[in-house]
């Protein structure tokens, strides 16, 4: 089992640490997962994400490749300028989701899920060597082991990491990346996240890690889990490969199809050819409960229409919020559905995420 | 690890008051609380329902996952814990008081002794 530079860290604030695509990661600490989640939507959080694949995407063919094998297009991104984006396989699915950050001309940093680095990984490498449209003259490696990630999100968190930084954070906008300094330490900070609040993700060297998260610390930045960032991630409405996403999974049949840009790409034909026998919703209900991972999605006649892929109640709201696969018939904003929640059906409607918006 | 001496407790982690009238009141150990994390929801039984001992009679969900909550006796639901389904973070606070599930009339009210007493629960608890 692998450890982030901060797993002592992790440990001497008592976090509950559990396995986690090969990581020993807090799931959550003493505070809790409510407060947890609560702090990042009325404050300031910050997650230890050092577990995230980081690749080197370098060559005179950067971009062309990239543009060949992500389904968004890194074309449109200057030098210090990001994007969501996903890896598609040539079935009608997908490998991975990604962040692709255009560092410089023709070198890129990809940032991609820990449980799929071998995948993400062969598959690149795959493509670059193939004879058509390649070979590419791009060489992909995994530059993982030099950075730690931080991800400080929440409100406050421009304002509490500004005093920090030598960057003035006013001037990075979404999805930029800069290279700065924190307290003296190289870090770079990208205004991304994956909470649907403000805030940067701070890349560091290994060996800085734990000062720097010692000094959001005592900025009175909370320290959150795993189990908090997904419940982040589902109330703003965010897909979790693995879950929401996989081999199967057409992203033109989700609330992401816009990742999807009209250019030539690998396994765009076979996304394109699917169709959207079903679809990717949001689902509130209306009845008490939890629509957990797995759970039958049942229409009005109580017949299987889908599966629930995340569920939980929203420590903010109270709602019992999830999203699901279900037949396109039923997809619709305002259809009417349940959830089979131990045997009985529970009343839902589908509701098209973000379930909050700051 | 909270374990009151005057509580009896089922291995599956569940509380009980000694009789008062027949009477018994039921809950989740401090320990199990604590295995669970942050509770969320909670169903309770409906009063009124005859549950035979270690049937499953309420369900307590974390942010994580649902877990079956049995009867540590048989007897009839006499009263719920309502409070509980606006307020189920009384379970993590205060497992043995305000975080209390339902009260049954035990069928037999000898069968209590027949329990775990404070000592042997926490060998259980300590095997997880």
């Amino acid at each position: 089992m692998k450890q982030t530079p901060l797993h002592d860290e992790h440990v001497a604030l008592n976090g509950r640490m559990v396995d986690f695509a090969g990581w020993r990661m807090p799931i959550q600490y003493p505070t809790g997962i409510p407060q947890e989640h609560l702090a990042v939507r009325q404050d300031a959080g910050v997650f230890d994400v050092s577990h995230m694949v980081q690749l080197r995407v370098l060559g005179p063919d950067a971009t062309a490749f990239l543009s060949w094998a992500t389904l968004n297009d890194p074309a449109k991104l200057r030098p210090g300028q990001g994007q969501y984006s996903m890896l598609q396989n040539d079935r009608g699915g997908l490998i991975d989701d990604l962040y692709v950050y255009r560092d410089v001309d023709e070198s890129f940093l990809v940032v991609a899920n820990a449980a799929n680095v071998d995948a993400v990984l062969g598959h690149l490498q795959a493509l670059v060597a193939a004879p058509t449209p390649g070979p590419f003259r791009v060489v992909v490696r995994d530059e993982s082991d030099a950075w730690a990630l931080l991800a400080v999100q929440g409100p406050s968190a421009a304002a509490k990491l500004d005093r920090l930084v030598d960057a003035d954070l006013t001037s990075i906008r979404k999805n930029r990346l800069v290279d700065t300094t924190l307290s003296g330490m190289p870090v770079r900070l990208a205004r991304t996240g994956y909470t649907g609040e403000d805030g940067f993700e701070i890349f560091c060297r290994p060996v800085d890690a734990a000062a720097v998260w010692r000094l959001l610390l005592e900025a009175e930045v909370t320290p959150c889990g795993l189990g908090a960032r997904d419940t982040l991630r589902l109330e703003a409405g965010f897909p979790l490969f693995g879950h929401e996403l996989d081999a199967s999974s057409n992203p033109l049949c989700t609330p992401f199809a816009w990742v999807v840009k009209d250019k030539p790409a690998f396994g765009l034909e076979a996304l394109r050819a699917g169709g959207c026998p079903r679809r990717l919703v949001g689902i509130v209900l209306e009845g008490r409960g939890i629509a957990r991972e797995g759970y039958r999605v049942l229409d009005e006649a109580g017949a299987e229409i889908g599966r629930v892929t995340s569920g939980t109640v929203s420590p903010l709201t109270r709602t019992s919020i999830a999203l699901a696969w279900v037949d396109a018939a039923h997809a619709d904003e305002g259809a009417r559905v349940a959830v089979e929640i131990r045997g009985q059906p529970v009343a839902a409607t589908v509701t098209p995420p973000p379930f909050y918006r700051p | 690890m909270k374990i009151p001496q005057e509580l009896r407790f089922a291995a599956s982690h569940e509380w009980a008051t000694e009789p008062a009238d027949g009477i018994v009141t039921v809950g989740i150990t401090d320990f199990a609380q604590d295995q669970l994390g942050d509770v969320v929801f909670v169903e309770l039984p409906e009063v009124g329902r005859t549950l035979a001992a270690g049937e499953a009679a309420a369900v307590v969900e974390s942010v994580k996952t649902a877990s079956d909550i049995n009867a540590p006796l048989a007897g009839e639901v006499v009263e719920v814990n309502g409070a509980l389904l606006d307020a189920p973070e009384a379970i993590n606070t205060d497992a043995y008081g305000e975080g209390w599930l339902f009260r049954l009339r035990v069928t037999d009210g000898d069968a209590w002794g027949g329990l775990l007493d404070a000592d042997a629960y926490a060998a259980v608890a300590e095997e997880g």
